[in-house]
């Protein structure tokens, strides 16, 4: 199997979604696009399934519910009720409305914080992380679709051709 | 593809742009070297810097006696600093959170410094409650430790409390949240200085951007991010001030005891803020070369969101003033009757002033328009807040319900370094933010520069 890689190089991203639309449907399969900024409409085209980084947050805020719910009913409740104010705890139900602001505070701060980690860890994001982007343009105003030839029937020049057919201005090729 | 904007709309970014001119616009502050203003500035700024740490140090070695505090007066200058503080922070989420829900395009050319200016003022803000602890070295006692640590359990009832978990809470998520908004510019800035042969600058940026690489999955995963955290912060700005006046109104006395506190903390708080980003943005337009990012038409969008809270603050004020003599208790008309002609009728009326008229002036389009006018409104409201807090706290409390304990607070020569001083630290750190960072969200910018460019637009 060929482990040849061909990046095609493009000066604006709709000329790129276009290109990508057209490669798509004879069959070729995109490995990936680099881009300055998310290229709206790419996903379904390159298949990148919806990300769930939104139902990880939900389950991160829950979590920090109950840490929260814990922590002050036990403290509070259950190791040393404190009679403040003539206001004695001695339920959590009756304590549950001074317990709002911090049960929210808790879950939004699980949730913000599991998230971004997650997040992080799934974009192998790093300090440290060498960056894989082909080219450094593709940080500044170009575009770039990378093609893994093994992964498809047609020839490395058929490729190149249908790339430089659709508008990309610079394709280069690279053994992986 | 690019989704279409009416051809009426002003556009926002203005002249013959294309994305690598922002690239390059964007980076050179942090590329090319400092100017003499920024030094100046920088020298001002630290300077002032150090005599607040030096205050602050005087405080801490001598104990909180060399404040102005005394035993009717508990809570004065420092609450009010803090709360000021906090306040000018909430502009920054609300811009980058809550008009990020409502695809307000204008704000991309404002969040990242605003978010920044959140951070700083944070920073500054935290400070005083900190120091007001006495012996700072204890601080960690706010956190639930086990009672072998040297103190009880904390007091969950307490709405000082709640408020160090919003406050950290807060922090912590605009930290996170501005941070990973700018991986994907420190990596343009460090492609950037790849391709000037600086080695040294594109290691130290692809450090800082965590190997961004910039392919579909990770934008992919990365707006859904942002949305995800734009929604839990907009809940969370309010919660914050809303914790705060709770630190107010839960208590009773007159003046802090009203149930207006939560919704009228928020309004002032967003109203302070977008002062100070407005204050901060029409110096960094200038210095910084961004004229053409930062339009007229944002400011008179700001200016437009000015409007609308300083109302909401006016109508919060009146709204006091009738309950107070609609409730019929003397205590609660007696303290608003003192804040309007007591001895410290000067702050009423400043606040007044700068809150409740000067903001109506924006209704007048030449004004909202105009760079010169808006600076110097939004150093009204800049002062104007100050006052309100000023105001709430300290003539609340210096005519307290026995009569031979009333006296009036006198701010020391300490009070005002440490106040100077979370200016001077406040500004010094975002003037290295604006050599270092980004200041401008480029790649936000580049995803609206077809519907919005004043070159695309034509």
């Amino acid at each position: 199997m060929s482990k040849k890689i061909i990046y095609g190089m493009f000066d604006d991203e709709e000329i790129l979604l276009k290109s990508a639309k057209d490669l798509v449907s004879k069959g070729i399969r995109i490995k990936d696009v680099f881009s300055p900024f998310p290229i709206h409409g790419i996903d379904p085209v390159i298949g990148v399934p919806r990300t769930r980084l939104a139902i990880m947050s939900f389950i991160y805020g829950a979590t920090g519910l109950s840490l929260a719910w814990l922590m002050m009913g036990y403290m509070l409740i259950f190791d040393w009720p404190m009679d403040i104010g003539g206001k004695p705890s001695q339920h959590f139900y009756m304590n549950l409305p001074a317990f709002v602001p911090i049960s929210f505070e808790m879950t939004v701060f699980c949730a913000a914080h599991g998230m971004a980690l997650t997040y992080l860890i799934v974009n192998r994001l790093y300090p440290g992380q060498q960056p894989k982007n082909p080219d450094t343009r593709t940080t500044d105003d170009k575009f770039m679709v990378q093609i893994n030839v093994g992964e498809n029937k047609k020839s490395a020049e058929e490729i190149k051709s249908m790339l430089s057919s659709t508008g990309a201005t610079e394709i280069t090729e690279k053994e992986a | 593809m690019a989704s279409h904007e009416a051809q009426i709309r002003e556009p926002l970014i203005l002249g013959d742009k294309d994305y690598h001119q922002v690239t390059e616009d964007i980076i050179q502050p942090i590329a090319g070297k400092a100017n003499k203003w920024w030094w100046m500035a920088f020298t001002a700024s630290f300077i002032t810097m150090s005599w607040g740490v030096g205050c602050l140090a005087y405080t801490v070695g001598t104990g909180i006696g060399v404040w102005g505090l005394n035993k009717t007066v508990g809570w004065a200058w420092d609450i009010t600093n803090f709360v000021w503080w906090i306040g000018i922070g909430h502009a920054g989420t609300l811009i980058s959170a809550i008009l990020l829900l409502f695809r307000q395009k204008w704000r991309m050319s404002i969040n990242r410094s605003a978010e920044a200016m959140t951070i700083f003022a944070v920073i500054c803000a935290a400070l005083f409650p900190v120091f007001h602890m006495g012996r700072v070295w204890l601080a960690y006692w706010v956190l639930p430790l086990p009672n072998q640590f040297g103190s009880l359990w904390v007091n969950f009832n307490s709405p000082l409390l709640w408020d160090v978990f919003a406050i950290s809470t807060y922090f912590t998520v605009s930290l996170v949240f501005w941070y990973l908004g700018l991986v994907p510019d420190f990596a343009t800035v460090r492609d950037k200085f790849a391709r000037m042969g600086k080695p040294l600058q594109q290691k130290i940026y692809n450090i800082l951007s965590f190997g961004w690489s910039g392919n579909a999955r990770a934008w992919h995963r990365f707006e859904e991010l942002c949305l995800v955290l734009a929604g839990l912060s907009t809940p969370l700005v309010l919660s914050v001030h809303t914790i705060v006046s709770m630190d107010f109104a839960t208590s009773v006395i007159p003046g802090w005891h009203t149930t207006i506190f939560p919704p009228y903390f928020v309004a002032g708080a967003i109203f302070s803020g977008f002062a100070m980003v407005l204050t901060l943005m029409l110096i960094a337009r200038k210095t910084l070369n961004l004229e053409d990012y930062i339009t007229r038409n944002h400011v008179e969008s700001m200016n437009k969101i000015i409007i609308l809270t300083g109302s909401i603050v006016g109508v919060a004020y009146l709204t006091e003033l009738f309950i107070s003599w609609y409730s019929g208790v003397e205590y609660e008309q007696y303290a608003f009757l003192n804040r309007a002609s007591g001895p410290y009728w000067w702050a009423y009326w400043s606040m007044m002033t700068c809150n409740v008229i000067t903001p109506q002036l924006f209704w007048i389009k030449k004004i909202r328009r105009s760079f010169v006018a808006t600076f110097i409104i939004s150093i009204f409201v800049n002062i104007g807040m100050w006052f309100e807090r000023f105001v709430i706290i300290v003539t609340s409390l210096h005519r307290d319900y026995l009569p031979s304990s009333w006296t009036m607070f006198h701010p020391t020569f300490i009070d005002i370094g440490i106040f100077i001083g979370t200016i001077g630290i406040f500004f010094t750190l975002f003037l290295l933010f604006c050599r270092a960072f980004p200041v401008i969200a480029m790649a936000e910018l580049k995803s609206i520069l077809k519907t919005s460019g004043s070159k695309y637009k034509k």
